[in-house]
């Protein structure tokens, strides 16, 4: 840590409250930290933990009723927190900026990208439009948008994601801050343009030396970028150090249960089961008096009853635990291990979970499908989205297939023509020796008991004025499989007690339990009528890393105990690796690559698995720094008009003249590997 | 954009001819035979006259035949003959609209003026006491009955306050100017006859406010709740944090957002004005459309009616048009490249 120079930001015993009508909630209490000139700060915490009302309230940008009741925010000499408006307005934006998380949202619509860069810098006039107008171009150019005197032009729906957060990135640096607070930047992207967007922004704070804030809630991306961590956990700061250390070492239990509940890319797993902790965060209204992780804690001892202050437990280190206070290092997941908690059984001989690749349960073949897309001329040719193109795939009894790729690839598309919820055009689709691709809803009744679906959003896929009890009973009912009220109720309190809900859940409704809790309650829904082949599209994406290894755990246990089949779909590649028996690579609705996870992971021969791969971020800067990244070019084409040939030729790196003239067809290229290359392996 | 506009206007077209169909076979659907209202007892107990009146306004061809007239005539500005007045239809409304169309437009000026800032205020400060007053004026502009409140209006500031003058468009002891497009403001001012300018002007304040009421109302709620939802989006955050000020924020870039509900609800609350002054323009002693629709209505007088009714869906089309084309214009994702 440097310690030469006075830090450019100092926060001190920092407070926000949201002074609510039942009474305060205290989402920061008492967080203390300092950002040196340059420096890259990553902060980590799950969602509730008071990371970004920290942020928001550095640039003071909270809303009601949110307000700062305590402490002290120094930047170059001034207290932010103590600032009128018109001064915090001149230090927004022109000496600490911040950048947000969703890019599709933060731009105004109905305004052109160049006057919402312009205005940027006007604001403080520091620029004459004219200039920065020129600056606003060359901003752009720096960080990577194409052609950027044309699309200065443009409006924001005319941009990608990726492309719209480099035009947040260019504002936000419009004016030469001397802080940037990025606000999990690359969360809702794809991890191709995450790797892209990670770069960008380590450049710029190489070249330009501005200090970067970057709250994230992965591991991974801030091991990539940050010089120092911070991690947050119910209002506090639990841990701070270099990411070398505090993520190969952690001193905070909390920190160590981060780690281990996520799975991580470069690791084959030795079980399926991933450690997690018990229960939820505590209720921000009345923090527990003593140590806030102590409920959850599997490392507890006495002292944690005494509230524990953040204190130096190694050189640059700093953590918040009376276990660790005396030196000692938080060892392997004992009491994990031993089950009963957690939703964690006892281990089980990982051979029992090879599959018996013999019968195919779903058979797929040169399955398509076209959307038509909406016509802007009443005389114009109609146009169709080819979402899948040609896919062939067999899923066999008891294994686990996932379906990876970037948005728009076709992946849920796929998902939603295998279980018949939409209309393939073209192909067949044999699920269980019967051909579904055409049937009729009323001659799929009976085979919709055998497989069932598990969606993304666990807040959108639940009725919100149904009981979980009406939620689960009307499977049952439906398919004629619980005779009478009574044996539905049974029924509902032994899916209840599979998924590890309390029976009393039944008369609730969904809106009182968290987001974990309700993805439970979708696969409760999805197990009622007793399936063996489930498809789960994204079914821990919205949620925190370690619901998402309890749900992982879960997926698993009831894998092993019922032999169900799962189309596991996922953009986290960590995660499909860690859970999946074998993966398809999908790109505009192609199978790019296919065949067994551990060898697809371990020799990736298709030069977009390979660049997918690399691109995901390890929560290890030391293994990060050996590993070889392969940039992925630009964003992937319109699926509307996808390239000749092979279509990922205008992204990869080792495309040849053929590429464009022939299509590479799926070919067997290892056992079991089957791969659509000209070149396959050659990219390694 | 060429495209977009001309895909709209050719909806429009077809707007207004189903709307003529629609006029058309209501018109001879309802129960009342404009023979009995014209013509009286006596005269339609004799049926000579009766197939004489019928015949001469082709009330007795065929209804699809009926209907083929009204377009042709329609098409050449031939709105027929009203059956009470026996004036064609067409000079009758050239005789009344101005005064609606001035009516109208000024209560939408002031609908808009009043409305549109009052319902920003109240967004951007929220729940105090300019909220509350925007709250308060909305209310009971919509709540509170036209006729109703044009009585008292009257009452109070004619009858006992003697601030506005009385009802009708110019006082008794004033001259008309020469009509040249009937709008009394335009027509004075170009003559230069200021003096008959400000009394037409006084006459417009009560009538136009109390037709404005229920407008400026409605447009003042959509107004809050639409910058409400725009300043709440993330956009406005992020242009806080680029350290815009207040002003700029509300004006540049929730505004712009905002307008969209409020340019719809406008358009319709415009031709709303224009077809429905009827209880302002009876208070007002009005001779606008509206008193001669309430009159052909009454006497059954089939082509004033149509012509009439055809005129307010024409309008409503027109106004429907503008609006979509003020979208394209205000919102860029609605016209793609």
């Amino acid at each position: 840590m440097p310690t030469a120079a006075e830090p450019l930001l100092q926060v001190r015993d920092l407070r926000t409250w949201f002074l609510t009508d039942s009474g305060p909630v205290r989402a920061v209490d008492g967080v203390s930290f300092d950002v040196h000139a340059g420096e890259t700060l990553g902060v980590v915490g799950e969602s509730g933990s008071g990371k970004s009302v920290c942020a928001k309230s550095i640039m003071r940008l909270l809303d009601e009723p949110a307000r700062i009741v305590g402490g002290s925010i120094l930047f170059k000499g001034r207290d932010l927190a103590h600032l009128d408006d018109e001064a915090i307005r001149e230090v927004r934006g022109r000496e600490i900026a911040m950048v947000f998380q969703d890019p599709m949202t933060s731009l105004n619509p109905v305004l052109r990208i160049a006057r919402q860069l312009i205005e940027a810098m006007t604001a403080h006039g520091r620029f004459t439009v004219a200039a920065a107008r020129s600056r606003a171009i060359d901003l752009l150019r720096r960080m990577g948008v194409a052609s950027a005197d044309r699309t200065v032009n443009s409006f924001p729906h005319q941009f990608s994601g990726g492309m719209r957060q480099r035009v947040m990135l260019a504002m936000g640096f419009s004016n030469e801050p001397s802080l940037l607070i990025a606000d999990e930047p690359t969360t809702a992207l794809d991890v191709t343009i995450q790797a892209q967007i990670l770069d960008l922004l380590r450049g710029l704070n190489r070249d330009l030396g501005t200090a970067v804030i970057l709250i994230s809630h992965d591991l991974g991306v801030i091991a990539n970028i940050c010089q120092r961590v911070l991690v947050m956990y119910a209002g506090e700061v639990v841990e701070e150090g270099a990411p070398e250390e505090l993520l190969t070492d952690p001193r905070h239990p909390y920190t160590w249960a981060l780690l281990h509940a996520a799975p991580r890319i470069d690791a084959e797993a030795e079980d399926r089961r991933l450690i997690t902790i018990e229960g939820q965060p505590p209720d921000p209204r009345a923090w527990p008096s003593g140590c806030r992780f102590r409920a959850r804690c599997p490392f507890a001892i006495e002292k944690c009853a005494e509230h524990p202050e953040l204190l130096p437990v190694a050189a640059g280190r700093a953590a918040r635990c009376w276990v660790t206070q005396a030196g000692g290092a938080l060892h392997s997941p004992e009491r994990a291990r031993a089950g009963g908690g957690a939703g964690v059984a006892a281990p089980v001989d990982s051979s029992a979970a090879v599959p018996m690749l013999e019968v195919p349960i779903l058979e797929v073949s040169g399955l398509h499908k076209n959307f038509p897309v909406p016509k802007e001329a009443f005389f114009e040719r109609q146009r169709v989205l080819r979402a899948v193109d040609g896919v062939d795939l067999q899923v066999f009894a008891g294994e686990t297939v996932g379906l990876v790729g970037e948005s728009g690839c076709g992946k849920s598309t796929l998902a939603r023509l295998v279980t018949r919820l939409h209309e393939p055009t073209d192909g067949k689709i044999i699920f269980a020796g019967t051909d579904i691709t055409h049937a009729s809803q009323a001659a799929i009744r009976p085979l919709r008991r055998r497989m069932q679906m598990i969606f993304q959003d666990p807040y959108a896929s639940l009725n919100p004025r149904m009981t979980i009890g009406e939620i689960l009973a009307g499977p049952l009912i439906l398919h004629g499989i619980a005779g009478d009220a009574a044996a539905a109720a049974t029924r509902v309190d032994e899916l209840l007690d599979l998924v590890g809900l309390p029976r009393q859940s039944v008369r609730r409704f969904p809106h009182e339990f968290s987001g974990g809790q309700r993805q439970r309650i979708s696969i409760a829904r999805a197990l009622a009528v007793g399936p063996d082949f489930v498809v789960a599209d994204e079914p821990i994406s919205a949620l925190d890393v370690n619901i998402q290894a309890q749900i992982i755990n879960l997926m698993v246990d009831l894998q092993e105990r019922m032999g169900l089949t799962y189309l596991f779909i996922a953009h986290d590649l960590a995660v499909v690796r860690h859970v999946c028996d074998r993966i398809a690579v999908l790109y505009l609705g192609k199978i790019m690559e296919v065949g067994p996870a551990a060898s697809l992971f371990a020799r990736p021969l298709h030069p977009y698995t390979r660049t997918l791969i690399s691109a995901a971020p390890v929560p290890d800067p030391r293994v990060e720094r050996t590993r070889r990244h392969v940039p992925m070019k630009g964003e992937p084409p319109s699926a509307l008009n996808p390239p000749s040939g092979c279509r990922f030729r205008t992204r990869c790196p080792i495309a040849e003249e053929v590429c464009a003239l022939q299509e590479p067809p799926l070919l067997e290229a290892a056992p079991g590997q089957r791969v659509a290359c000209h070149f396959p392996g050659r990219l390694s | 954009m060429i495209r977009y506009v001309v895909s709209r206007l050719v909806v429009s077209v077809a707007m207004v001819l189903l709307a003529t169909l629609v006029i058309f076979l209501i018109a001879n659907t309802v129960p009342g035979d404009p023979v009995l209202t014209a013509l009286g007892d006596m005269a339609a107990s004799d049926p000579a006259q009766v197939a004489e009146f019928r015949a001469r306004w082709g009330l007795d061809l065929p209804l699809w035949q009926q209907y083929w007239l009204f377009l042709q005539r329609l098409v050449h500005g031939d709105l027929g003959v009203s059956i009470s007045s026996r004036r064609p239809v067409l000079q009758d409304i050239i005789d009344y609209a101005p005064a609606t169309l001035e009516l109208a437009t000024v209560a939408f000026i002031l609908s808009i003026l009043v409305g549109l800032p009052l319902g920003v205020l109240a967004a951007v400060r929220r729940d105090t006491v300019i909220d509350h007053i925007a709250r308060a004026v909305s209310l009971v502009g919509v709540s509170a009955p036209t006729f109703w409140l044009a009585f008292i209006a009257l009452a109070i500031f004619y009858g006992q306050l003697n601030w506005a003058p009385g009802p009708g468009r110019l006082d008794a002891v004033s001259f008309p100017p020469d009509r040249i497009t009937g709008l009394l403001l335009i027509d004075t001012a170009l003559q230069g006859d200021w003096e008959t300018f400000h009394d037409a002007a006084a006459h417009l304040v009560l009538p136009s406010f109390v037709l404005a009421a229920a407008t400026l109302g409605l447009i003042t709620r959509t107004t809050r709740a639409a910058m409400l939802e725009a300043l709440s989006q993330d956009y406005v955050r992020v242009a806080k944090a680029k350290g815009l000020r207040g002003r700029r924020i509300v004006v540049g870039h929730a505004l712009p957002n905002a307008m969209l509900p409020v340019v719809t609800l406008g358009g319709l609350a415009y031709a709303n004005l224009l077809a429905g002054a009827v209880m302002t323009e009876t208070v007002f002693s009005w001779p606008g459309l509206g008193r001669y629709t309430f009159r052909s209505a009454v006497t059954v007088d089939f082509p004033a009616i149509m012509a009439v009714t055809a005129i307010v869906a024409a309008i409503f089309v027109l106004v429907n048009f503008l609006v979509d084309m003020s979208y394209a214009l205000l919102d860029p994702r609605v016209v793609k490249k």
